[in-house]
């Protein structure tokens, strides 16, 4: 799940991580008492909001409004701006680097720094980045803030308050069960004050148990994917047109990849789990047929799920909101040749194998079968 | 011989009376697994299955002598569940549970591995060595004995290549299911070394799929460190960028991550990658 930068902030703000001060609004007649001078912030979940004029500074009241109503409604790579951050400006004397993520293959966190901050840290050379695993079994120990300060280089009273930040940032990090804490730029003031001028926060989606907030975030997600979300299925929505809906995560993919070979495009991923449920299955299609594909493939490889009610549950919803969508069915498990009658009975397409079943949906969709 | 699980596993279920744990016990000892007993804080003095449920895993070990664990338990107690049995000395663990938070993972796996604990997992269908044991919840009818190495991040998608495998007459001395996840027990380059070593492999497969940089450090490993035939397949060459494909490891992020750069890693490493699921039992025969 990932955090809007307000939302981040108020997140560093509990940690007693320095930020800017600022108000967020929906509407511009919203907009009360700014902090001025300020900056305005488009509140989208994307990267590279400046470059698409979706940060632009305001002097008085009324400008922030006119700045603020001009940015509301932007569509910021494919993401519309239903809010804006009216932050105080910050009188900049350098921009420094500050970012916290997983390393996947050491298995441990890995802190990231560098004195050249505010762009992105992608184009920084490998070696003014400064990186150390810390191992999560002994937490971020002293002698990590002493190379950090080493090696960015700065006035003492600067280095203690980064030190600062960065063990904050990294009880954020373990206790919020974070999966990236960015701080890009992580501003030194002309007065000497160090102020996370942005913050990046992207948490664990299977730790939401134990943080009730982050059910009510905004997420990156369309309607149906939300409400397919909310009912516990896996759903994706994509461009093509064929809706695929299988059992397991690399089945569904490689189910889209073979699709995709054979000349057909896969507009949902749909992963139905372990279920053999028909309610469940009954479900799922549901989603499925809202996203209106042109043909659905289904592609069942069950050790041990039961056939039979997969097919059953295909059958009720097919029923249920009166489908005339074509369904080419490959279905292997238990029962599969009572699951093979059920789906005879609804005038689905039987197919044996992947190639087939993708084959079978890409004629299908041409009205060639 | 075969990797990390052989007949002589003595099998202790954490969870065995959840609904999952249940009925995979049966499916377990169906398959000869040596299934010896059973934890569930509050149930010692049952049975499930004929298998007796204990309170903590010492005693599944006092009294039962287990030397493996199987994990059940739901998602908020597999920490626990897995750190009690790294505690009580077991040196396998296989956790099957799906959706831990990793920074769980951050804390169990590291700690495993300084006990000498292997860990395989989480969100993952388990580990078969066929002919001798299963602790998982893979099908067993799909496996045959025989010399060819899996490994794989996926459950359904690796049954759909073994049992063409299978088929094609191409059997396996194990198969490894390392799990979906970012953060896991035993990778593909520890699951590529222990085959390598392993003198029943003969070939080894691995599955792998979009998302970190697994099978590119494989593929590196592959060329410096296994003489034996590696064949492969990746899952995810048509998923877009910043979706989590069902798997919470199963990412493309800030480009990194692409099947592309997998297939390529492979192919630089003379390891060819199947197009098809099927194809890996035909690119087998080639080998």
């Amino acid at each position: 799940m990932k955090f809007l930068e307000y939302k981040a902030k108020e997140i560093f703000a509990r940690y007693d991580i320095p930020v800017p001060r600022g108000i967020v609004a929906g509407r511009p007649e919203d907009i009360a008492d700014p902090p001025l001078p300020c900056i305005v912030k488009a509140q989208v979940l994307v990267g590279g909001r400046g470059k698409a004029g979706g940060i632009r500074p305001a002097s008085n009241l009324e400008e922030a409004r006119t700045v603020a109503g001009e940015i509301l409604g932007m569509d910021i790579h494919g993401y519309r701006v239903r809010q804006v951050y009216l932050e105080e400006r910050l009188d900049i004397e350098k921009e420094l680097y500050l970012g916290l993520t997983i390393d996947r293959s050491a298995r441990e966190p890995l802190l990231m720094a560098s004195a050249l901050g505010g762009v992105d840290i992608e184009s920084v050379p490998r070696e003014d980045i400064f990186m150390e695993h810390i191992p999560a079994m002994v937490g971020l120990q002293p002698y990590v803030l002493r190379a950090l300060s080493g090696a960015l280089g700065l006035p003492k009273d600067v280095i203690e308050q980064v030190a600062d930040i960065v063990r904050k940032a990294y009880a954020l990090f373990r206790k919020e069960d974070a999966e990236l804490v960015e701080v890009n730029p992580l501003v030194v003031t002309r007065e000497g004050r160090v102020v996370a001028g942005d913050a990046k926060l992207v948490v664990d989606d299977n730790a939401e148990y134990r943080h009730a907030e982050y059910a009510a975030l905004d997420q990156d997600r369309t309607p149906l994917e939300e409400e397919a979300h909310d009912k516990g299925i896996t759903f994706i929505q994509l461009n093509g047109d064929i809706g695929v809906i299988a059992n397991g995560a690399g089945l569904t993919m490689a189910t889209l990849d073979v699709l995709n070979l054979k000349g057909g495009k896969g507009g949902t991923f749909l992963d139905l789990g372990g279920t053999d449920d028909p309610e469940k299955v009954k479900q799922a299609f549901e989603i499925l047929l809202k996203a209106q594909p042109s043909v659905i493939l289904l592609n069942i490889f069950g050790g041990i799920t039961k056939a039979d009610t997969v097919a059953l549950g295909v059958k009720q919803a097919l029923e249920s909101m009166g489908s005339r969508v074509p369904v080419v069915a490959r279905i292997k498990g238990v029962n599969e040749d009572a699951a093979r009658q059920i789906l005879r009975e609804i005038g689905t397409h039987p197919a044996e194998t992947i190639e087939e079943a993708t084959e079978l949906a890409v004629k299908v969709r041409a009205g060639g079968a | 011989m075969a990797v990390l699980l052989t007949r002589k596993a003595r099998v202790v279920v954490q969870g065995i009376t959840g609904h999952q744990g249940t009925f995979h016990t049966r499916a377990m000892l169906d398959f000869g697994t040596k299934v010896v007993a059973g934890v569930t804080p509050g149930k010692a003095g049952s049975k499930v299955e004929g298998v007796p449920v204990f309170d903590g895993v010492r005693e599944a070990i006092r009294r039962r002598k287990a030397n493996a664990s199987v994990i059940f338990v739901p998602a908020p107690y597999a920490k626990d569940a897995a750190i009690e049995a790294i505690e009580a000395g077991l040196k396998l663990i296989v956790v099957i549970t799906e959706r831990i938070p990793f920074h769980d993972c951050l804390d169990v796996i590291p700690y495993a591995r300084s006990k000498g604990c292997a860990m395989i997992g989480p969100n993952c269908p388990g580990i078969i060595t066929p002919g001798e044991s299963k602790m998982g919840i893979m099908p067993s009818h799909i496996f045959r004995p025989g010399d060819v190495g899996v490994i794989s991040r996926s459950g359904t998608l690796t049954y759909e290549i073994v049992n063409a495998m299978t088929q094609a007459g191409f059997g396996q001395s194990t198969c490894v299911g390392i799990g979906g996840d970012p953060i896991i027990g035993t990778n593909t380059v520890e699951a590529l070394a222990l085959f390598q070593r392993d003198r029943k492999t003969k070939r080894i497969v691995v599955v792998g799929e979009i998302g970190g940089t697994a099978e590119e450090e494989a593929a590196e490993f592959i060329a410096k460190e296994v003489s034996k035939p590696v064949v492969a397949y990746v899952a995810g060459r048509t998923a877009p960028p910043g979706k989590r494909m069902g798997h919470a490891g199963a990412i493309i992020q800030a480009g990194k991550g692409t099947a592309e750069s997998k297939v390529r890693a492979f192919a630089d490493a003379g390891v060819p990658v199947a197009e098809y699921p099927a194809d890996v039992a035909k690119l087998l025969a080639a080998t």
